[in-house]
């Protein structure tokens, strides 16, 4: 081979995996990301049920109860509450009146079915997507610079 | 005052930064070797002062001074010692100081084993060293001063986010740190080069050995950070694809490119602006990381209290470094010179082969770390990547290079013959064939793909294992082999381990996502619990009380074939301070491996919810990256072993690296 080839043969290789990543990456953008939604955006039959999504919002006071390892409580942006069920252990720091984030499936019954549910890690700390609903829905009080939600 | 010396000392340390990124530099420009030679004595001091600065945040922590704003939002009088010293750095500004004080120690190592560089290089490293040093002391100084004092001393501290309270984190970010930060000094050398315009494959053996050094500890930082997760948080996870996970994830991967990619620099004076490029790019994944952890524009378990002002400095300096650099880069990267030939089947050519699917591997992560970001700041729009993501995309780009792990040691420089590789790999080929058949066979009706992870497993271990025999004859020669295995040179010893750690890495990730299982359910004590072939019983509950948290334990007996085996104990803990409850799990290791693993929730109608696994061969994952440390660790020690390379300055290096 000459030096041309050698460099061509590289330069080819390199070329070809380049474009398999950017193709698995594209299919995969489509295919397999999850949309963020507020309870209002569901309430409002924005989003159409049977997809993958992200609900975050605050867990309604007085809304969780429990039935053997299967939980049902609501998440709502202060407008509007979502009824969700979730089967398994809830991280250690969900607790009615605070902040969460559960990933499931929105079901035609207008029941969320949650298969991750996630909550702060501390108690300064508010999942970004929960603080940012809270916000559209008008119920987020900005205060020294340190937010809090409304009623809390 | 201990703290406002510390303060000070911090200041000090900037001003000494300023000096020694100017007038080292300035020496290279003009030739003034009196010049030049103020880098090493000012990068001493930098040390120094840092530690100053350090060891005054730590002795604050240690007496609990809650005058200190730093140590009354993270800290507490009750809290045991050791996570008052880990506390120095279990928060934003206690771990910026961290960064800053690990950088300034690499700063001093350099300034100390590159005594035998070439006077200008020496000058320039040391210079663009300084660069990143000032633009780090700026943002501690300005943005997250850890030395504030408040105004009147409350008497008692909040203590620290009980989730850190765990001898996981005393080590975790430390580790993490050495190897993010590592990597400052292969940046700074290929921008020293890039000044000096002059590049040979000596540069490539005074990098590597940082590289290397750089590598290991960021390997085991992840791999503890991984560990810790595991245990703590309770969910039985072991990698997230968090995306603070993929911000250490990129610069392993990049991190990992350049090594292979420096032996082609070091021994054939190959692939020159590509290394340059990628030790560029090493770097700036880390500062990445660095402002993806740090700025709070990620919800994730890493994201302390946030403030915008601080994210957009990290921004700042992100910008300037890899703009500037890569600026530097494409202005000069023209005038190095063509380095040697290869054919594309060739020991080059398959380390060229490591390095695409590397970068596009980590090109994947980055794009998927990235995209919710760009998306978020141009249109609004809000998604989340989730595993499901990288899996499709990382996956199929990792398998061409898993499998050609095995072949690329086995070929020649220059020019390879595939059919010789062919030859001596055949018996294992074979083996890892019989691997697939007997686990299809065993595990019928299981996850279709898992036994071809097993063999694949089995082709990356197998396969090291090949190559180390062939280098030392043991099938042909087996009266010498000994005598060779000892004689062999540490870097081969090094390649050897760093790829059967891979297999054995693998193994753990295939075993554990195919064959584990879980079982959440309520338990009441005296219930039982079937898990593979263990039984287990809810004994008792009772309340105990901790230094700081009080916890409700609960205790299971463990029995195989009737027999007891083990005794589990997982707790749920409620911290005093902060009315925060965390998880402590339970977990018993058997057949060398496994795990049985236990976390509990939350009490239930008299009873307890109970999460259980049991994880096959989980044990593999970790130990499959401490063997790969271990490869680069002994691959570390080969530097004085070799012959013709400049003499001290890369012997000292690789000795004492290790060491730190």
């Amino acid at each position: 081979m000459t030096r041309k080839q050698k460099r061509l043969t590289i330069i080819g290789l390199a070329g070809a995996v380049l474009a398999a990543a950017i193709g698995l990456v594209l299919f995969a953008l489509n295919d397999e990301i999850t949309f963020f939604t507020s309870p209002t955006d569901l309430a409002t039959g924005h989003v159409k049920p049977g997809s993958r999504l992200r609900l975050g919002g605050l867990v309604e006071a007085g809304s969780v109860a429990r039935e053997n390892s299967t939980v049902r409580f609501r998440v709502t942006d202060g407008v509007n509450a979502v009824p969700v069920t979730y089967t398994g252990i809830l991280p250690d720091l969900f607790r009615e009146g605070q902040g969460t984030v559960a990933e499931g499936k929105f079901g035609p019954d207008g029941v969320f079915a949650a298969d991750t549910v996630l909550a702060k890690h501390d108690e300064k700390y508010m999942p970004k997507e929960v603080v940012d609903a809270l916000k559209k829905s008008g119920h987020w009080e900005e205060t020294e610079g340190k937010g809090y939600p409304k009623g809390n | 005052m201990i703290v406002e010396v510390g303060h000070y000392a911090l200041v000090l340390a900037l001003t000494l930064a300023l000096v020694q990124s100017v007038v080292p530099i300035w020496g290279t420009r003009v030739g003034d070797p009196r010049l030049m030679a103020v880098a090493g004595p000012v990068a001493w001091g930098q040390f120094l002062f840092v530690s100053i600065a350090f060891a005054a945040l730590t002795w604050a922590h240690v007496v609990s001074d809650f005058s200190v704003a730093n140590v009354f939002e993270n800290s507490h009088s009750q809290k045991p010692m050791i996570y008052k010293i880990s506390g120095v750095w279990g928060n934003h500004e206690g771990s910026m100081l961290l960064w800053v004080s690990i950088l300034s120690l690499f700063g001093a190592m350099v300034a100390w084993f590159g005594r035998n560089l070439p006077k200008s290089l020496y000058a320039a490293v040391l210079g663009v060293q300084a660069w990143v040093a000032t633009a780090f002391y700026l943002f501690v100084l300005l943005t997250s001063n850890p030395f504030a004092r408040l105004l009147r001393a409350p008497m008692e501290g909040r203590d620290l986010n009980p989730i850190l309270q765990d001898p996981g984190l005393a080590i975790h970010p430390p580790l993490l740190y050495l190897g993010y930060v590592g990597f400052s000094i292969a940046f700074s050398f290929a921008v020293a080069a890039l000044i000096e315009g002059r590049i040979d494959a000596a540069w490539a053996r005074w990098v590597r050995p940082w590289t290397l050094a750089a590598w290991v500890f960021l390997t085991l930082g992840i791999a503890m950070g991984s560990y810790w997760a595991y245990y703590e948080l309770g969910w039985g996870g072991w990698w997230f694809w968090d995306p603070v996970e993929n911000a250490s994830l990129m610069p392993w991967l990049a991190g990992t490119a350049l090594l292979h990619s420096a032996i082609v620099m070091e021994k054939r004076d190959a692939l020159k602006v590509w290394t340059i490029l990628l030790a560029i790019l090493t770097f700036s994944l880390s500062l990445l990381g660095t402002f993806l952890v740090r700025s709070g524009v990620l919800t994730s378990v890493h994201a302390f209290a946030t403030d915008p002002a601080r994210g957009v400095f990290i921004l700042g300096i992100l910008v300037v470094f890899v703009g500037g650099s890569l600026t530097i880069f494409a202005a000069r990267a023209g005038t190095l010179t063509k380095g040697g030939l290869f054919a594309p089947i060739s020991r080059e050519g398959a380390l060229v082969f490591n390095n695409l699917f590397l970068t596009a591997a980590c090109a994947a992560v980055f794009i998927g770390t990235l995209y919710p970001l760009l998306l978020e700041a141009t249109t609004g729009g809000k998604i989340s990547v989730g595993a499901p993501f990288f899996e499709m995309t990382f996956g199929p780009l990792m398998l061409p290079l898993l499998l050609a792990v095995p072949i690329g040691p086995f070929l020649a420089w220059k020019r390879g013959d595939l059919l010789a590789v062919a030859q001596r790999l055949a018996v294992v080929f074979v083996l890892a064939i019989a691997a697939i058949l007997v686990t299809w066979w065993k595990t019928r009706g299981g996850p279709v793909l898992a036994p071809l992870g097993v063999g694949l497993a089995m082709w990356l271990t197998l396969g090291a294992l090949a190559e180390l025999a062939f280098r030392i004859k043991l099938f042909s020669e087996p009266g010498v082999a000994l005598r060779r295995a000892v004689g062999l040179p540490r870097s081969s010893w090094g390649t050897t381990l760093g790829h059967l750690g891979l297999g054995l890495l693998l193994f753990g990730v295939v075993a554990e996502s195919a064959w584990k299982t879980e079982h959440v359910l309520v338990m009441k004590p005296g219930d039982t619990l079937q898990v593979a072939r263990f039984e287990l019983t809810l004994a008792d509950q009772r309340d105990v009380a901790g230094p700081n948290y009080d916890a409700t334990v609960a205790r299971f007996v463990v029995k195989e074939n009737g027999r007891e085996v083990a005794v589990l104990e997982p707790a749920k803990r409620t911290y005093r301070t902060r009315r925060m409850p965390t998880t402590e799990t339970a977990i018993a290791t058997f057949d060398g491996f496994s795990q049985l693993y236990l976390a509990m929730g939350e009490p239930q109608g008299g009873g307890v919810a109970m999460r259980v696994y049991w994880k096959p061969m989980v044990l593999l994952i970790w130990i499959g990256c401490l063997v790969m440390s271990l490869g680069g660790a002994i691959s570390l020690t080969d530097r004085r072993l070799r012959i013709g390379a400049p003499t001290r300055a890369r012997a000292t290096a690789a000795v004492a690296a290790p060491a730190e």
